[in-house]
């Protein structure tokens, strides 16, 4: 049993954020070839740097899957998924310039997208300059106790389906710093960084956000059995 | 000090999970675990939740259309340069 015990440092890997995604399932969209390599991106940058308006479809075509997933994941509403994900490729446009190599380009991308859907949930939010608000869900929102619930790794309800829903179901600030952590890969600092709140206040949504979890889970197995 | 860990209830225990799970310590050596089946069941469940989200996510195409959107936006934006 793990407790927690294993890193969450290589889930960026597993989703892709420093692989080029084209070339892992050879799925190609806006009929751009695939580069082959990080020296053929590279060039392609350099490309797309200097106005080369072919180039940037292409790193579209590279790293559209891996940003619109994520977007996807934060938001859990493909149309909002769509807007963010147009939103961070214009973003990227007009900042090309700047990217000067110091991380992967992927990692930038995947930086300058998180950052995009930061600044949609602040503007969603009522109180425009602050996440605190979409940070703290209100009572009804929050965790119950969990003394004396079922155990349901013993009673193997962790179903797929059933944990999508429930995710899906999670207040947007819980969702927000689960993404982040358990599913992005991203340590308690990083996110204390991007939302700029306290690592303790990070670790509080985790925790907070997987006792949710947990007693979503437990309810929608009870509606399921009914 | 360890025989207050010992006794510890499991709100007390609950309450600094965050902290716990955030850290580098071994969870599953706490002292409260030892003889507490309800928190080594939660700790179990909130274990197999995480664990279970990081399969969950597959990788999405987005639709074909979002890059034609992208592209005229690109260049409403290169035709008027004050729309960014």
């Amino acid at each position: 049993m793990s407790y927690f015990a294993s890193s969450t440092q290589s889930h960026r890997e597993i989703h892709g954020a420093s692989t080029p995604l084209e070339t892992r399932n050879g799925h190609h969209g806006n009929n751009s070839p695939a580069p082959a390599s990080n020296q053929d991106q590279a060039e392609i940058l350099a490309r797309a740097q200097a106005g080369d308006h072919h180039a940037f479809a292409q790193l579209y075509s590279i790293h559209k899957r891996h940003i619109y997933s994520l977007c996807l994941r934060m938001v859990g509403s493909v149309a909002e998924a769509e807007d963010l994900t147009q939103e961070a490729f214009l973003q990227f446009h007009r900042k090309i310039d700047t990217f000067r190599g110091e991380s992967a380009l992927s990692t930038w991308l995947h930086r300058l997208a998180i950052n995009v859907v930061l600044m949609h949930l602040r503007k969603k939010s009522l109180q425009v300059n602050s996440l605190d608000e979409i940070m703290e869900p209100t009572s009804d929102q929050r965790p119950g106790r969990s003394f004396g619930a079922p155990d349901l790794v013993l009673s193997g309800a962790i179903d797929r389906l059933t944990l999508q829903r429930a995710i899906n179901d999670l207040p947007a600030g819980y969702r927000l710093v689960f993404v982040l952590h358990d599913i992005e890969g991203f340590e308690h600092n990083e996110i204390a960084s991007l939302l700029d709140c306290s690592i303790g206040n990070s670790k509080s949504q985790l925790h907070k956000a997987r006792l949710k979890l947990r007693a979503s889970m437990r309810d929608l197995q009870q509606e399921g059995r009914k | 000090m360890r025989e207050s860990v010992n006794t510890m209830s499991c709100a007390e225990f609950q309450a600094q999970l965050p902290n716990l799970i955030g850290s580098t310590e071994n969870i599953a050596e706490h002292p409260h675990l030892q003889g507490c089946q309800l928190c080594r069941a939660l700790l179990a469940d909130l274990d197999a939740i995480a664990q279970a989200a990081r399969q969950l996510f597959p990788i999405e195409e987005p639709p074909d259309a979002l890059w034609q959107h992208i592209e005229s936006a690109i260049g409403r934006e290169e035709a008027t340069p004050d729309l960014r």
